[in-house]
């Protein structure tokens, strides 16, 4: 409870440093070209091998009992709904938010915060507004980017192994599609992208005792955003889609 | 005025600093010396407010530093200058702004001629070469970033210097290097200083006045020559391992 009450206090002091536009919009620029450019190749790997392997199971399991066509269908829901969004999530927080953790940690034991903070500046508005705005807005795009290298993927693997053409394929993806669905995956990358960001940030700043402490504020980063990412998962699911 | 009354703060069951009384008066530089260990370092991180006292009151020009308000405690803190131990240089920003961060004064922080030109300025203040500010802290030795720390720290033009072991890690001719310049700031800047250090050269050289804080306590407060007359056990110990007083002198 201790930590949700100080992470709740460092979402009030980012609420606090917004005002400080001037800081913080060159840094979050910096950092958003970092997530987004840096996290592509690894983000579109994963949402097409996923979007592939969705795919040859699809064709597998119902060959022969439903029509083809239900391959498109599995293929765009599960990337969309699930796949792109959780995967890209999982994968961020291993690789932002361990980022974030050292980093900051790393400030912290060198007492680069102190110093941040002996000279009257915020720490919030230099160091971690800009991490947490570039994350939200760069991680619902990469989000988009998985989505559709998945789902073309999924294509591409489904043509190779059934006989199925892109109009039967397109037609699946549109027999269940609801509007919804595409706004489902942007609110949930929406969220994750606040685990990813505002943990490894909480984690980063309150670290102790050098270098062991960065290692388990890293680490501990990269846990708790991960599991946070399957609750809200969980909880998304079942508020938005089932309520 | 920086006033220290009763303070007392506790890391878990540690006892760190157990009711200490400190008054530095406005244009002197007093050195506070003490064993590693012994929580000069955590005093100095309450006189701007870093950390907050378990008890007692820490004062700041009659202003009660715990008590102020997040816009009240960022305006003190542009009064006061601070050098850390090891620099805390930002790894990411080069030298220039690194030291732009210390202006106080947020028009001519946006002013970029301003801004260069007062960096330049103490740079050179602190004798380091002018192409220096383009460079990052990884490309620059132990005695190079402690200066930057100092350039950084009286950018902004405060009243009052904090200097926490300034000449820690160094080498004696780079620790005489930083003694100087701590000195030559005293004298020209005409600031208040504090110079925490377990360098007792260091501190003759620089302080107008001495304090030893043992055991949470600041156990005596004098002049170079009071120190070195002092019959207090605790302070000949101090003393006695680096500098050469008359007892052991006579021994």
């Amino acid at each position: 409870m201790a930590h949700v009450g100080r992470v709740s206090m460092l979402v009030v002091e980012i609420f606090r440093g917004l005002k400080e536009v001037r800081i913080w919009v060159p840094r979050a620029f910096d950092e958003a070209w970092n997530i987004g450019v840096g996290s592509l190749f690894i983000v579109l790997l994963v949402s097409a091998f996923a979007g592939g392997v969705t795919a040859y199971q699809a064709g597998y399991q119902f060959t022969g009992s439903l029509p083809y066509y239900v391959v498109g269908t599995l293929v765009v829901e599960s990337i969309v709904l699930e796949l792109g969004p959780v995967l890209v999530g999982l994968i961020l927080a291993g690789r932002i938010g361990a980022r974030y953790a050292a980093e900051l940690g790393t400030m912290r034991v060198t007492e680069q915060i102190d110093a941040l903070e002996s000279l009257g500046r915020s720490p919030a508005s230099h160091l971690i507004i800009p991490r947490v705005v570039a994350g939200l807005v760069m991680i619902p795009v990469l989000v988009v980017f998985a989505d559709i290298v998945g789902v073309l993927a999924g294509l591409w693997a489904a043509k190779q192994v059934l006989p199925l053409t892109t109009a039967d394929f397109t037609y699946g993806a549109q027999y269940f599609w609801h509007s919804f669905d595409a706004y489902y995956s942007l609110i949930k990358a929406f969220f994750f992208a606040a685990a990813i960001t505002i943990i490894p940030c909480y984690m980063g700043f309150t670290t102790g005792q050098g270098a062991e402490g960065v290692g388990r504020s890293t680490t501990g980063a990269v846990v708790s955003s991960s599991v946070i990412i399957l609750l809200l998962d969980v909880v998304l699911a079942k508020v938005l889609l089932n309520s | 005025m920086i006033e220290l009354r009763g303070v007392k703060k506790k890391f878990g069951e540690q006892v760190i600093l157990d009711g200490v009384d400190f008054v530095v008066q406005d244009g002197e530089t007093v050195a506070l010396l003490g064993p590693s260990g012994t929580g000069k370092s955590v005093l100095l991180k309450h006189i701007i407010g870093l950390i907050k006292p378990d008890a007692g009151q820490v004062l700041v020009d009659g202003l009660h530093v715990a008590r102020l308000k997040r816009k009240e405690l960022a305006q003190l803190r542009y009064k006061i200058g601070y050098v850390f131990q090891n620099g805390a240089l930002f790894d990411s920003d080069n030298v220039f702004e690194n030291v732009r961060l210390g202006i106080s004064d947020e028009t001519k922080y946006a002013d970029a001629d301003y801004s260069r030109d007062r960096v330049a300025q103490v740079i050179k203040l602190v004798n380091l070469p002018a192409d220096v500010i383009d460079k990052y802290p990884s490309e620059l030795s132990g005695g190079m970033r402690k200066r930057v720390g100092i350039a950084r720290a009286i950018v902004g033009e405060p009243k009052y210097l904090l200097y926490d072991e300034p000449t820690s890690g160094l080498d004696p001719v780079n620790s005489d290097i930083i003694d100087g310049l701590v000195e030559r700031l005293s004298d020209e800047l005409g600031v208040t200083g504090i110079m925490v250090t377990h360098d007792v050269r260091g501190a003759f050289r620089v302080a107008d006045r001495l304090a030893l804080l043992s055991g949470g306590k600041i156990i005596m407060q004098g002049t170079q020559e009071e120190f070195l007359a002092s019959e207090n056990p605790k302070v000949k110990e101090f003393l006695e391992r680096d500098f050469e007083t008359p007892s052991n002198a006579a021994a």
